[in-house]
């Protein structure tokens, strides 16, 4: 796959995830495509933040709300819950603080949406294993010395941090480098191994608040303080 | 209401005269009657729902496009306004009032006072951004129009265009913010004050009454308007524009002539600003700016407002070289409607023109106008 078939993959696959009529800010625009694309088809309301000036401009004079900004300096502005999605796509392992943006994409959003090229795809252990040098492949493309890729992770390292965050995967897609699809979760063995690009959708875990049950009515009005 | 309507030919401008209406004003002060001289561009839809106002900044006036009758030069954004232009009048109504307290036919210190002979001058009360735009929105209403398109301005042009958010969100749906803050900092303050100082020591100032004499404290006037083109250049515009060039001479002076290309050009500045421009003005409009306010306010003002603004887009520009009005600034303002999830862009253009940059060539602020207003344009016409 190409790298614009990538994306357009991608995108096809987050608005599979996204219910209609709902609120979405995704980081890292661009020229405004994908939100484009979920406004058309899913009647959702777009908001988006692009570091790339010329980019930010493209957007906002498509009609786009958008900021021109650094995620990783400007999500502090969005208010608690303010989204019901908020997409990061392709750019997780280009943040300074991936852990910090996680937290803060499910402190905005009621749900996030994450993609990401797996390191842990064969091809990119096979290279690293027989050159002895770090990997270059298509959805990776760049030499180590000028990439903007500075987190590499795999799918493992991905669902530790989340099991570590108290994240819930509520779904998640795997492509293999022939662009086919399947359901991570469902699949077990080799997943890491196969899977060229991973996209998850992610909440937080609901916690039920503790019940205690008594047949006495202990805390009833003044009784606390009283004793 | 009833508005009183004419053309004055000399000014080539439309006057609006507000007779007995009672303005009152921010400071307590009333003022009974009062005028507004406007320009119109373009022609108002059949649904009236393409009309756009632009708001000039301190030294500007109605005359956004076409010829200026008082300088005889070009409108100051002729590049932005007219046919096939980013703010389009084939399709838009574009409106442009000489702001309250300003000196091209509104109603200001240079003007006379109600039923008498005599100008205004140092009692002319004190006016805010605020009354500027309750003026404005009056204009606004006797021209029938329920509701503005866009209200778009820079520097006190955002000023305004930001009150208008504020005070009458009801009557607009857009506004495009370039160059502008919250509020006016301490060291916009400073810069103003020592404008107004440079003009009230001019002895011919003479507490404000220097119309009586015929007179124009000019070197006042002049100096002030040098300072503030300092403010509204960057040094890098500066030194790329003149360095340390001489003007019309081989080798320095040793005197205090205009040795330097930049000296030459700030004198022709100040000499060509006293010919168009009423000192008094000057000193309430400079005073209007400074006064600007809503760091603490703007927040509760969007969130509780009396008037409905949730369907209210904002545009917020920035330049990187502008130090009068820095993109932290501008910043203050996107994230605070971010926190409330408006829906706002922002784009901080990079350029070296510093704050005079929205009145200058730059194609991304084209761009930009050009593509939010059509687009959100055809969003209302669907």
């Amino acid at each position: 796959m190409n790298k614009i078939n990538s994306i357009r993959k991608d995108w096809s696959l987050i608005e599979t995830l996204i219910a209609e009529d709902r609120k979405i800010l995704d980081i890292g625009c661009g020229d405004g495509g994908l939100m484009e694309q979920l406004e058309n088809n899913r009647n959702a309301i777009t908001h988006g933040i692009e570091l790339n000036r010329d980019l930010a401009a493209n957007a906002i004079a498509r009609g786009f709300n958008v900021v021109h900004g650094n995620a990783e300096l400007d999500l502090s502005q969005y208010s608690n819950n303010s989204f019901d999605y908020v997409i990061l796509s392709q750019t997780l392992q280009a943040m300074m603080k991936p852990k910090d943006i996680l937290s803060e994409l499910l402190r905005i959003g009621s749900k996030a949406i994450v993609s990401f090229p797996n390191f842990g795809h064969w091809k990119i252990r096979l290279q690293l294993l027989i050159s002895g040098k770090m990997p270059v492949t298509e959805s990776l493309p760049y030499t180590w010395y000028d990439t903007p890729n500075i987190h590499f992770f795999t799918i493992k390292d991905f669902l530790n941090l989340c099991n570590e965050m108290n994240i819930v995967i509520e779904k998640s897609i795997g492509l293999t480098s022939k662009g086919k699809q399947f359901d991570i979760s469902e699949s077990v063995t080799g997943v890491n191994f196969f899977t060229h690009e991973a996209i998850f959708l992610l909440s937080y875990k609901n916690f039920e608040p503790i019940k205690i049950k008594s047949s006495k009515k202990v805390f009833t009005k003044n009784s606390v303080i009283a004793n | 209401m009833k508005t009183k309507f004419t053309t004055d030919t000399k000014l080539e401008s439309e006057i609006a005269y507000f007779e007995n209406i009672n303005l009152k004003l921010e400071s307590g002060d009333i003022i009974d009657s009062f005028k507004l001289a406007y320009k119109t561009y373009g022609k108002l839809n059949t649904d009236k729902t393409n009309a756009i106002l632009v708001c000039h900044a301190l030294t500007g006036d109605q005359y956004v496009a076409g010829n200026n009758p008082i300088t005889g030069r070009e409108g100051w954004w002729s590049r932005m306004v007219g046919p096939n232009k980013p703010i389009d009048t084939n399709k838009f109504f574009v409106i442009c009032s000489n702001v309250l307290g300003g000196c091209a036919g509104s109603t200001g210190p240079k003007e006379l006072q109600n039923g008498s002979d005599v100008a205004y001058g140092g009692n002319f009360p004190s006016v805010t951004i605020k009354d500027m735009v309750k003026a404005q929105s009056l204009l606004i209403e006797s021209l029938n129009i329920e509701k503005l398109f866009s209200v778009i301005g820079g520097s006190m042009g955002a000023m305004q265009a930001l009150q208008w958010a504020i005070d009458f969100p009801d009557k607009i749906l857009n506004i495009i913010h370039i160059a502008g803050a919250l509020k006016h900092s301490a060291q916009n303050i400073a810069f103003h004050e020592v404008g107004r100082q440079a003009i009230m020591s001019d002895p011919i100032w003479k507490n404000g009454k220097y119309f009586e004499n015929n007179e124009v404290p000019e070197r006042g006037l002049s100096v002030a308007r040098m300072i503030a083109h300092i403010t509204y250049l960057s040094e890098n515009a500066m030194h790329r524009k003149f360095g340390r060039k001489l003007q019309s001479r081989d080798i320095i002076s040793f005197g205090f002539d205009a040795d330097f290309q930049v000296e030459s050009y700030l004198r022709y500045q100040g000499k060509s600003f006293v010919e168009r421009f009423d000192a008094n003005s000057y000193l309430y409009l400079t005073r209007a700016m400074d006064y600007f306010d809503h760091d603490e306010t703007f927040r509760k003002n969007i969130e509780f407002s009396h008037n409905p603004n949730n369907h209210l887009k904002y545009l917020i520009v920035s330049f990187t070289s502008d130090w009068l009005f820095p993109t932290i600034e501008s910043k203050m303002i996107v994230n605070q409607l971010n926190s409330l999830s408006r829906e706002v862009s922002f784009l901080e253009i990079d350029t070296d023109k510093g704050h005079d940059s929205f009145l200058l060539e730059e194609p991304q602020l084209d761009d930009v106008i050009k593509g939010f207003l059509t687009n959100n344009f055809a969003k209302i016409d669907e």
